[in-house]
């Protein structure tokens, strides 16, 4: 079978599969079950880093350099960490402003000024377009070796029969197919996505198929191939870390590839512009350096096999991938390899042309032709075509380019040097846009200056040398510098040696570009539209709500013109809808003829999307009449949104406080109550207790009154409980204000100090008649000595007349009532017994309380309890004492109460 | 007493039931409130018991089941409410008829009173006039 054949076969169907994945992609999301939308597939997405460099480069690189190839990978899983905070703001930004390439980033950020996209276009151009080339240029070295065919055709001579040219047609179909198929930019490229995704689970799989043919199958395992290549006297050396030119060079290649994963225009394009959900950063965060690991897992493992096996033939390294298993009887191993190496370059093409296309038509082609033709809007849909073909044309361009750079120049480099220097180009934005995004005052002119001197030191460090080495350009340049300046030599500026070439001009490109950078934007002053944006950018998470309602736009602008404007390039209806809707969630009224300045921002930025910036601002501008905004007028716009949000956080503080100080109130609001209904308790209660004396006296004054011919005794009677029952109601008066008084704390404890024995004497003496009428005997067991305390001898005395009345009618008849004076630690108790029925031990608690128990309000105290132990209790706690019963039903009871010590 | 149980059933109710027609037990545990309401019911002809708590009166009333009960509610042991419980609950009692003589005067008090089932609430202080007729009343 003729191999050629099959090979094309393969490689066409591989990219009919593409087209079908494309397809499909598209076909959901018209159904609304968008595939891409899936943190995992945008984490695949980003692996479109991984180009023909990772597949065959980086093996060779292994066989000759050992571990330094992966550095570049190593980059890239450092920058992961970062994605979360760097790419994601970077993400809002442009989706809020719109923005879909780095070139028009740059330029909206530095006041959308027009001659930094161009610049940003033309660089990115310069330093991509060869490595396009060199990826085409590894699709038909790795056709040819499985082919067989020994020459490679250079020169223009046979393209027809040149594999490469159809390849690159198809190619070219291809993107122009999925990558213009309408005309707003912001519309997402699904399909493209997802055959992106599908590519990188391709080459993954590839790559690691051929590891494990080579490491377990032409080998045993790793420690097999490692073990052999310690014995290789050539390999040996790549395992040893050498001196300082390594740690560089690491470092080196380290940095440029950190920032390479996120500048590159393919990187870009699918980290930012492609992003449908900045959520599906954190599965890219680990994600994507998984993949990366992967990949260059079996790198060294081929490197190593292949040049064991077929290092003396002197084949390039670069090719073991496909030569190994070829040459030991695995073809369609080596087929599924090619696949898998075409599918990685085909990537790369893919959406390098597509960014760099968008960037081409839309800062250079479109403005060109409207400028050129002097466009006058013509109506309903008229410039969409002719936009896209712009677009179409630009990819055809760099397709065409790049094959011609591939057949002419390309012969001459390796594929790991070409991608090395495009790092270095992309590089170059580094400055203007990271300072952009995190520095307010970076200004345009500082940007422009760190751009062009980068490009400047990058095109004369590495493209010049390469230049000459292949005699474009005459090599005493390189030997003596230029006119003989010798510190002005390309690879050794201002005589700095000893790095490697690349490390070299990325060293001083970037050192100048980030001074210049610096300075320029330190002493240069920016426009209103510059600083607007600045503050945008830079505190797009505080703005991206807001920027809607914050216009910077001061001018006379018609509807009608604005309208007819859009339409030219969306079609009448869509033009239209979008307006209304617009104006309608802005409440802007449509009724005007004159455009609220609000809708032509819209305008501007809708447009932005379709043709770019730069573009969009001169087709606005040809419909209005703009007026220049200085830059008070702009600061004051920011600060009225400023106050806006500052008097939002004023308002959301007051209401928390309102809401605490709600609560305060309420609680105490609470407390008031119920200290309100503890106070009608308390005078329900006394009203309560004074009315049963107040019953019986009434009842028996009634009965005295109405039964004259009561007997005399019966009489007697009567009348003596009146006036017992009288003593006791201003009895039991006294004790309530006397309570009342001890619980609002009216009463001061008289403090002096007093005999305690004299005291007691005094009490029993009093409560003796009482005592003498039942036949009860009084004790006083008082020790001899002296006790002297500190009291209210009024008080006390209450207390112990109050308690000794207590016992004397709890005590039986002939019973037994006795006071005694004990020491203790911490003062003096006093105990006062009876042999009187005792109290049960559930109420010996309750009887301390006023009349009767709160909880059980129908259970009444123990007879005669009345206030006085609550009196007596509420005086003992002002001494600071305490008093408490010990007792048991039937054998009598103690009260005991403490005097603290003096 | 124990005489009226050997006669004839028909007797004996009539005897028990004219016997019962007069007798009132007073509860209440102030001496002199107790005092009185005894002086009154025997001046108004009633055969009167007093208890001077609960116990007393649940014990008083198994031995002589009176006709009317003047109860006071504010009671150390058992208060007046559980007696009327129990004595409304009673097959053999619940046709004494209930009279609640007690100082708490809140609505919900005496609601509570009526609800158990008792005949009469009467608020302390009371006229001794009213009370009397109030009772015979009840008792005709």
């Amino acid at each position: 079978m003729n191999n050629n054949i099959v090979v094309i076969l393969c490689a066409l169907f591989y990219l009919g599969l593409l087209f079908g994945v494309a397809y499909y992609a598209e076909y959901r999301l018209k159904k609304g079950r968008s595939i891409i939308n899936n943190g995992y597939v945008y984490a695949l997405s980003l692996a479109v880093y991984c180009t023909a460099w990772t597949y065959y480069g980086s093996v060779g690189q292994a066989s000759t350099i050992g571990i330094q190839f992966l550095a570049v990978y190593i980059g890239p899983t450092i920058m992961a960490a970062l994605f979360w905070p760097v790419l994601r703001k970077m993400i809002r930004i442009c989706k809020t402003q719109r923005i879909n390439s780095i070139a028009d980033l740059i330029s909206i950020r530095y006041g959308k000024n027009f001659s930094l996209a161009v610049v940003v276009t033309i660089l990115c151009m310069v330093g991509i377009i060869p490595y396009i080339a060199l990826q085409l240029k590894a699709i038909s070295e790795s056709m040819n070796i499985l082919i067989g065919a020994t020459e490679i055709g250079t020169g223009l001579t046979n393209i027809l029969g040149d594999n490469t040219f159809y390849i690159a047609a198809v190619l070219a179909f291809f993107i122009i197919l999925f990558g213009t198929r309408s005309i707003d930019a912001a519309e997402k490229h699904e399909g493209l996505v997802a055959a992106i995704a599908f590519e990188s689970i391709v080459k993954l799989v590839a790559f690691i198929a051929v590891g494990i043919f080579v490491t377990y199958g032409l080998f045993d395992g790793f420690g097999d191939i490692f073990s052999k290549a310690a014995n290789n006297e050539t390999l040996n050396k790549l395992f040893q870390f050498t001196k300082n030119t390594d740690y560089t060079s690491w470092t080196g290649l380290v940095l440029l590839s950190m920032l390479a994963v996120v500048f590159l225009p393919r990187q870009f394009q699918v980290s930012v512009v492609e992003n449908v959900k900045e959520s599906h950063l954190k599965k890219a965060i680990w994600v994507f350096p998984l993949y990366l690991l992967l990949i260059t897992f079996f790198v060294l493992p081929i490197a190593f096999g292949g040049y064991l096996l077929l290092g003396k033939t002197g084949i390039n390294a670069d090719t073991y991938v496909l030569v190994l298993p070829l040459q030991n009887g695995a073809k369609w191993l080596s087929l599924f390899t090619f696949i898998g190496g075409f599918s990685a370059a085909t990537s790369m093409i893919i959406v390098e042309t597509i960014a760099i296309s968008t960037m081409m038509s839309n800062n250079i082609a479109t403005p060109l032709l409207l400028v050129a033709k002097n466009f006058k809007t013509k109506g309903d849909g008229q410039l969409t075509n002719s936009i896209l073909n712009i677009r179409r044309f630009s990819i055809l361009l760099i397709i065409a380019l790049a094959f011609l750079y591939d057949k002419l120049v390309a012969q001459h480099f390796s594929l790991v040097s070409i991608g090395m220097v495009s790092f270095a180009a992309v590089a170059q934005f580094a400055p203007a846009v990271i300072g952009g995004i995190y520095w307010k005052d970076a200004s345009q002119k500082g940007a422009m200056a760190g751009i062009c001197i980068g490009f400047f030191i990058w095109f004369y460090t590495a493209v010049i040398p390469s230049m000459a080495s292949t005699g474009f350009v005459d090599i005493s340049i390189i030997n003596n510098g230029p006119w003989g300046i010798s510190w002005l030599k390309p690879p050794s500026l201002f005589g700095m040696q000893g790095m490697d070439s690349i490390t070299h001009c990325f060293f001083w490109s970037m050192f100048f570009n980030i001074l210049l950078f610096i300075l320029v934007s330190l002493y240069s002053k920016r426009s209103a539209q510059e600083i607007y944006q600045a503050e945008i950018f830079v505190d797009i998470f505080r703005y991206s709500v807001a920027t809607e309602k914050n216009v910077l736009w001061k001018g006379t602008a018609y509807l009608p013109d604005l309208n007819s404007l859009l339409a030219n390039f969306l079609g009448n209806e869509r033009a239209e809808k979008l307006l209304i809707t617009y104006a309608q969630r802005n409440k802007i009224s449509l009724e005007n003829k004159r455009a609220d300045p609000r809708l032509v921002n819209f305008a501007e930025k809708v447009l932005g999307g379709v043709i770019g910036s730069a573009s969009a601002r001169i087709m606005v501008s040809s419909v209005t009449k703009e007026e220049e905004l200085k830059i008070d007028e702009v600061l004051n716009i920011l600060r009225e949104s400023q106050q806006m949000m500052e008097l939002n956080k004023e308002l959301r503080k007051k209401s928390s406080e309102l809401e605490k100080a709600t609560k305060q109130l309420t609680a105490v609001n609470e407390q008031l109550t119920e200290m309100d209904k503890t106070k009608d308790e308390f005078l329900y209660t006394v009203t309560h207790e004074l009315r049963t004396p107040v019953t019986s006296i009434r009842a028996m004054a009634e009965i005295v009154h109405d039964n004259t011919d009561m007997e005399e005794d019966q009489k007697l009677q009567f009348l003596a409980g009146i006036i017992k029952e009288t003593e006791r109601l201003s009895h039991l008066i006294t004790q309530v204000l006397n309570l009342e008084k001890y619980e609002s704390g009216k009463q001061l404890l008289n403090r002096t100090s007093v005999q305690l024995n004299s005291l007691i004497k005094d009490a029993v003496q009093s409560i003796k008649p009482l005592a003498d009428a039942k036949g009860i005997t009084t004790a006083i067991k008082i020790p001899d000595s002296m006790f002297l305390v500190q009291c209210d001898p009024d008080l006390i005395m209450q207390v112990l007349n109050n308690l000794l009345s207590n016992a004397v009618k709890f005590a039986p008849e002939k019973g037994l009532v006795a006071v005694s004076v004990h020491n203790n630690l911490d003062g003096l108790q006093i105990w006062v017994e009876d042999n009187g029925k005792g109290i049960e031990t559930g109420l010996q608690e309750l009887i301390f309380d006023k009349f009767f128990q709160a909880k059980n309000q129908t259970l009444r105290k123990p007879e005669g309890s009345g206030l006085g132990l609550a009196i007596c209790k509420k005086i003992i706690d002002l001494h600071g004492g305490d008093i408490w019963v010990v007792s048991k039903l039937n054998h009598g009871s103690k009260f005991i109460f403490t005097l603290p010590a003096i | 007493m124990d005489q009226n149980l050997f006669l004839p059933y028909p007797q004996f109710k009539k005897r028990y039931w004219m016997e019962a027609i007069k007798k009132v037990l007073v509860v209440d545990d102030d001496p002199y409130i107790l005092m009185s309401l005894e002086f009154l019911m025997k001046k108004n002809g009633y055969d009167v018991m007093i208890a001077r708590n609960g116990t007393e009166a649940l014990e008083l009333i198994e031995k002589q089941i009176p006709a009317l009960l003047l109860l006071d509610i504010m009671m150390p042991d058992v208060d007046g409410y559980e007696i009327c419980r129990q004595v409304k609950s009673s097959e053999k009692l619940k046709a004494i008829k209930v009279v609640f003589l007690s100082a708490k005067t809140k609505e919900a008090d005496i609601q509570k009173g009526y609800d158990l089932g008792a005949a009469l609430y009467v608020k302390k202080p009371f006229s001794t006039k009213e009370l009397v007729k109030q009772i015979n009343d009840l008792l005709k």
